[in-house]
């Protein structure tokens, strides 16, 4: 994708036409604050990573950004469009898909009626898409007609994953891909969610495995009680000692 | 109790249990998409037998009408039961639980309002209607039509069996082969993220209170047809379907008819053995049984949202 090379050259300086834009978000449960104001920017193309420790925000953000939660205050804007205040299932029509955290598949329906799930908002389903993720999952090829809930974590990801893109989304948010998973499967994963956005899909990746998340991304952001602490080109992250020892888990070296 | 005598009371017993898991269908709807105990739903029954009444005596079938104005008469009141206990349903959920809904009510507040919608609506069919029994005018002439086992099978009998079976069937089909059943099941399973799906939870829900309410109401037509009707007419039946809707394991819809049809077949069973005041003591007591054992009920396999 040419996009993607023009940003990497660009190496996360101002996006010109950011895909998905977010202006002072405020939001809150009840009294309690979640995010107190938060700027971010994913541009076409991209992947970029937020991290940050438990109850930092992240996904807060990703909820607002797919309108499971309406904001305070401040802006989500889609291609230069105003979404928040959307209900979530009409913005899966503006072309975001969501794999929320914990994979959470329907886990009495079979692999396929899963997939079928993802394609709710078509009106029939068409079997490329499915082919699209059997191809990228063989092993759901293989489990098609067992139920999710018999799956491994792995398989569950794998399909909470394909189900979001049979929507066929511009916008990938995924939440934790790597949650609970053994290391293998966690990098078998990554290099899918590469290989999707290859093929032109937009991600905005959510870890608490930071290194593995900046290692994919080219750009990240470190959010911290609800605010941005730290963004950037992902490399500047990773090569950051004081980021390292505050923000990515690691012990001041 | 003789050979033939249970026959007789085996069918009877597999009619008014088919009758009971269309009602039980109705409870486990609701349960799934909004963890509700709908106890209103025995006032959906309730209103649905009223409509079937309402729409036969406007319409009022001669004394012995031809078989096929029959079937128009038994189509008519299985309709107007049907659209009686839709509208009451679908009224319900406006009404009554989409405005807690709105504002994150607690699960208690639920109950407690399903519990008052229920007064009132048969509180209010008593002083419409008369709190006397009314007798349901007959579509049909209600003869004997075959014997199996030494037990008479009667039109009304078949009607209901029958009449049961087919919205069984039906509705069997809609969950799993429509999109509104796919959206339906989703919802149970996951509401949010069946929102990230494009399925609006809402419309679901409503559709799915008007179902059973169909469903209900259509029942409360055919119970109407074989004893009478009356404003309280709702409670033993709704209460024993709630419980056959949990033997069975509640959100789960095969698990419903399941144990509709075992509490309807213990009931009857019940009555040769020990008497008829025992009657309803024995599906209680297969309710209490069974939940000893699998405290989810037969064919659930979860409690609450956990996956």
């Amino acid at each position: 994708m040419s996009t993607t090379t023009e940003l990497q050259k660009e190496s996360g300086g101002p996006v010109a036409v950011p895909l998905l834009e977010l202006r002072g978000l405020r939001v809150a449960y009840g009294a309690i604050e979640a995010l107190k104001g938060i700027d971010l920017t994913v541009g076409e193309g991209e992947i970029v990573a937020l991290l940050g420790g438990n109850g930092a925000g992240k996904t807060t953000t990703l909820r607002t950004v797919s309108g499971m939660l309406t904001p305070r205050q401040g802006e989500v804007r889609l291609r230069g469009e105003r979404i928040d205040g959307i209900k979530s299932h009409e913005l899966v029509n503006f072309g975001i898909g969501h794999v929320p955290e914990g994979r959470r598949v329907f886990a009495r329906m079979s692999v396929r009626e899963n997939l079928e799930m993802g394609a709710y908002r078509f009106k029939g389903v068409d079997s490329a898409d499915m082919d699209r993720v059997y191809t990228l999952f063989p092993r759901l090829a293989e489990r098609r007609s067992q139920l999710a809930g018999t799956l491994s974590g792995g398989e569950q990801q794998m399909l909470a994953i394909g189900r979001a893109l049979m929507s066929r989304p511009e916008l990938l948010l995924l939440d934790e891909p790597s949650m609970g998973l053994a290391p293998l499967i966690v990098e078998q994963i990554f290099v899918i969610i590469r290989e999707i956005n290859e093929q032109g899909t937009t991600v905005l990746l959510v870890e608490q495995n930071a290194t593995q998340a900046l290692g994919l991304a080219q750009r990240g952001y470190v959010l911290e009680t609800g605010s941005v602490a730290v963004s950037g080109p992902a490399q500047d992250l990773l090569a950051d000692p004081r980021i390292r020892a505050a923000y990515l888990g690691e012990g001041a070296a | 109790m003789s050979l033939n005598e249970f026959w007789d009371y085996l069918v009877l017993g597999v009619v008014l249990g088919s009758i009971y898991a269309v009602i039980a269908i109705g409870y486990t709807l609701v349960y799934g998409v909004l963890q509700l105990i709908n106890f209103a739903h025995s006032e959906v029954f309730m209103l649905g037998a009223y409509g079937g009444l309402i729409s036969l005596t406007i319409i009022a079938p001669g004394d012995s009408p031809s078989a096929l104005a029959s079937v128009g008469y038994v189509a008519l009141g299985l309709a107007a039961g049907g659209l009686f206990g839709a509208v009451t349903a679908y009224g319900l959920e406006k009404v009554a639980y989409r405005p807690l809904r709105r504002r994150g009510a607690p699960r208690l507040i639920f109950l407690i309002t399903a519990i008052g919608a229920s007064f009132f609506l048969y509180n209010l069919a008593g002083k419409l209607f008369g709190r006397d029994p009314l007798p349901m005018p007959d579509a049909y002439e209600n003869k004997k039509v075959f014997t199996l086992f030494g037990a008479d099978l009667n039109v009304t009998q078949l009607l209901l069996l029958g009449a049961a079976v087919v919205m069984m069937i039906g509705l069997d089909l809609m969950v799993n082969r429509t999109k509104l059943g796919s959206g339906i099941r989703a919802v149970s399973q996951d509401a949010e993220v069946a929102g990230l799906m494009g399925v609006d939870i809402d419309k679901v829900i409503s559709r799915t209170f008007v179902i059973g309410g169909v469903l209900g109401g259509a029942a409360g037509y055919l119970y109407g047809t074989f004893t009478q009707v009356k404003f309280d007419m709702g409670f033993i039946p709704g209460i024993t379907a709630f419980a056959a809707a949990v033997v069975g394991g509640i959100g789960n819809i095969r698990g419903a008819m399941l144990g509709g049809m075992m509490l309807g077949i213990v009931e009857t069973l019940t009555v040769p053995v020990f008497g008829g005041e025992w009657r309803h003591v024995g599906a209680f007591v297969v309710l209490i049984g069974v939940l000893m054992f699998r405290p989810t009920g037969i064919l659930g396999e979860r409690v609450g949202r956990t996956a």
